[in-house]
């Protein structure tokens, strides 16, 4: 009973930072409701016994991925709402249309399985876990995932570098 | 959960909650008057016994003072952020164990002991950056930008240096690493424990850690971001009042919860620095003498230890405040991702040699680090630039002019220097 109470307000405040992150005019705002979202998240991840899952969540998203939007929001300094460009005509339909075909998608998803009663994951998120998963059987993505991103760095210093030579 | 555990529970957060609130006023007292002894100088000595009630004092002054908001301040983010730099500092001890007794401590004993802790202090940096902004002020924005960069460079030194302690003690769950460095020395010393500081590994990475600590608290000499000599005060600038106490209070707060962190990961946690065990069984068998030994031994309770090394940790904070320099920016981050990161990985990668092949594998490979380090250094130096430097002094020397009768005794007239 208390746990579904957990997830309702968690879907609920999760649900209505998504919105708000969208809908707010102030970029600021948006980045921290968005925080507010990872944090309602990894509570949810918690109540799934995913406690690594959700701490590493709060960690990189909320930790460290968001405080480096916010630093690069304040140093853009994007001034007052208004002052930004309106947006094109043909943009918003498109837009509108690509949310509805995403949400009946996702949606469709949980029809799906929504005759058939869960059955919970015992311990599928703990450290002990993904640890065995990643560095056994999943070892081999693990190293190219860990390449990909070193080529990324790189590549992103290059990118830094080339204007100022 | 029963109502049993649910007061139980409430019982341990009340310990830690009223033990972070009771011990902030002494530590902000123990830091001036410490401040002040090493400066030669006698400190706050007015209010109570050694003016230990100067802090509270300090306190009702803040609270009747007026709350001045900045007309351009975004108001909301503004009145947020204080609370948002108070929040991780209070919560982020919940995992520290301070005793054997599970009752009573730690608050959660959860399998990511550390891992929250780690996601606590990151958030950290939301309150300093959200100052900064929200102030609408150059000065408060720039204190928060380089509290943020540097929160999150010295976030990875930290995290390398407790990776370490992990490795080395095989869990996360933080009452799991102390009981591991209850464990005889090198497994062979029996009376004296395990502590991971007493190993090369658990030595390199405290060492980080200790530098990371002073970072990730924005203390000196790491104390960039309220550099009051270009930033009047950073991003507490335009904060009065109780918001200004809620930023003082929070940093403190840091200082006693990492220092928690660090008792409990590299110095032991709360096991005394001697295994008693070997005196209560003498006692036991032969008595006598042993059995006043004994009972003392058991009455100097685990808190006791844990109290004093944190106690020691924030004397370290002071030490460390009295007597280095704060540091440029680029000198900060030059330390933090060329220094502390490269350091901290080669360790760990060491620790992950000793725990495969044994320990006579990772001295070599410590030895060879060091060695490359010195060959490295040695051929990276350049001969020392060799100019003769003349004293300003001995270049011009002062020669009184001869005092003139007519001006009097005292008529001292200052030399014209004479440039040669």
């Amino acid at each position: 009973m208390a746990e579904r109470l957990v997830f309702f307000l968690c879907a609920l405040i999760a649900i209505s930072t998504a919105v708000g992150v969208v809908a707010s005019r102030n970029p600021v705002r948006s980045a921290l409701l968005l925080v507010l979202n990872f944090l309602t998240l990894a509570v949810l991840y918690f109540t799934l016994t995913a406690q690594f899952v959700g701490i590493i969540q709060v960690i990189v998203y909320a930790g460290a991925i968001m405080v480096l939007f916010l630093f690069v929001i304040m140093l853009l300094n994007l001034g007052s709402p208004e002052a930004q460009l309106p947006e094109r005509e043909l943009r918003r339909p498109v837009a509108w249309l690509l949310a509805i075909g995403l949400f009946i998608v996702l949606v469709s998803q949980v029809f799906l399985v929504v005759g058939a009663q869960p059955q919970p994951l015992v311990e599928a998120g703990t450290a002990r876990t993904i640890g065995y998963a990643m560095f056994t059987r999943w070892s081999f993505p693990l190293l190219i995932v860990a390449v990909l991103l070193t080529v990324g760095v790189i590549g992103s210093i290059l990118l830094a570098r080339r204007r100022s030579a | 959960m029963t109502l049993g555990e649910l007061g139980w529970a409430l019982v341990r957060v009340a310990i830690v909650l009223g033990f972070l609130l009771g011990a902030l006023p002494l530590v902000i007292w123990f830091e001036r008057r410490a401040l002040a002894w090493f400066q030669n100088r006698i400190g706050p000595n007015r209010l109570g016994p050694f003016g230990l009630f100067q802090p509270i004092a300090d306190a009702v002054k803040l609270f009747f003072k007026e709350e001045i908001v900045p007309a351009n301040a975004d108001r909301l983010i503004w009145a947020l952020a204080p609370a948002l730099s108070l929040f991780p500092a209070l919560v982020a001890a919940a995992t520290i164990p301070w005793g054997p007794n599970r009752l009573l401590t730690p608050v959660a004993d959860v399998e990511i002991g550390i891992l929250y802790f780690l996601a606590m202090s990151s958030l950290a940096a939301y309150g300093v950056l959200l100052a900064g902004w929200s102030s609408n002020n150059k000065y408060s924005l720039l204190g928060g930008l380089r509290a943020s960069a540097q929160v999150i460079s010295y976030e990875l030194g930290m995290g390398l240096a407790l990776a370490t302690a992990i490795l080395a003690s095989g869990s996360l769950r933080m009452t799991e690493m102390v009981a591991v460095q209850a464990e005889p020395l090198w497994g062979t010393v029996p009376f004296l424990p395990n502590w991971l500081i007493f190993t090369p590994w658990g030595l390199v990475g405290a060492a980080l850690f200790f530098v990371c600590m002073l970072a990730e608290t924005n203390r000196a000499p790491f104390d960039l971001p309220e550099a009051e000599s270009e930033l009047v005060a950073g991003y507490q600038t335009e904060y009065s009042s109780m918001k200004f106490a809620a930023f003082f209070m929070g940093e403190y707060m840091a200082v006693l919860t990492i220092s928690g962190i660090m008792v409990t990961c590299f110095l032991g946690g709360y096991l005394a620095p001697i295994n008693w065990s070997p005196l209560q069984s003498l006692a036991e068998t032969v008595g006598g003498v042993f059995v006043p030994l004994a009972t003392l031994t058991a009455a100097l309770a685990p808190p006791f230890w844990f109290l004093l090394k944190l106690g020691f940790l924030v004397f370290m904070f002071v030490w460390v405040r009295a007597t280095l320099l704060r540091l440029r920016y680029d000198q900060l981050m030059n330390l933090g991702w060329r220094v502390l990161i490269p350091v901290g990985l080669v360790n760990l990668a060491l620790l992950a040699v000793y725990l495969l092949y044994g320990w006579l594998a990772a001295l070599v490979g410590y030895g060879l680090a060091i060695g490359l380090y010195a060959l490295w250094a040695v051929g990276r130096s350049r001969p020392v630039e060799r100019r003769r430097v003349i004293l300003y002094a001995k270049a011009h020397p002062y020669i009184p002019r001869q005092t003139r009768a007519s001006e009097g005794q005292n008529a001292y007239v200052a030399q014209e220097v004479l440039h040669g």
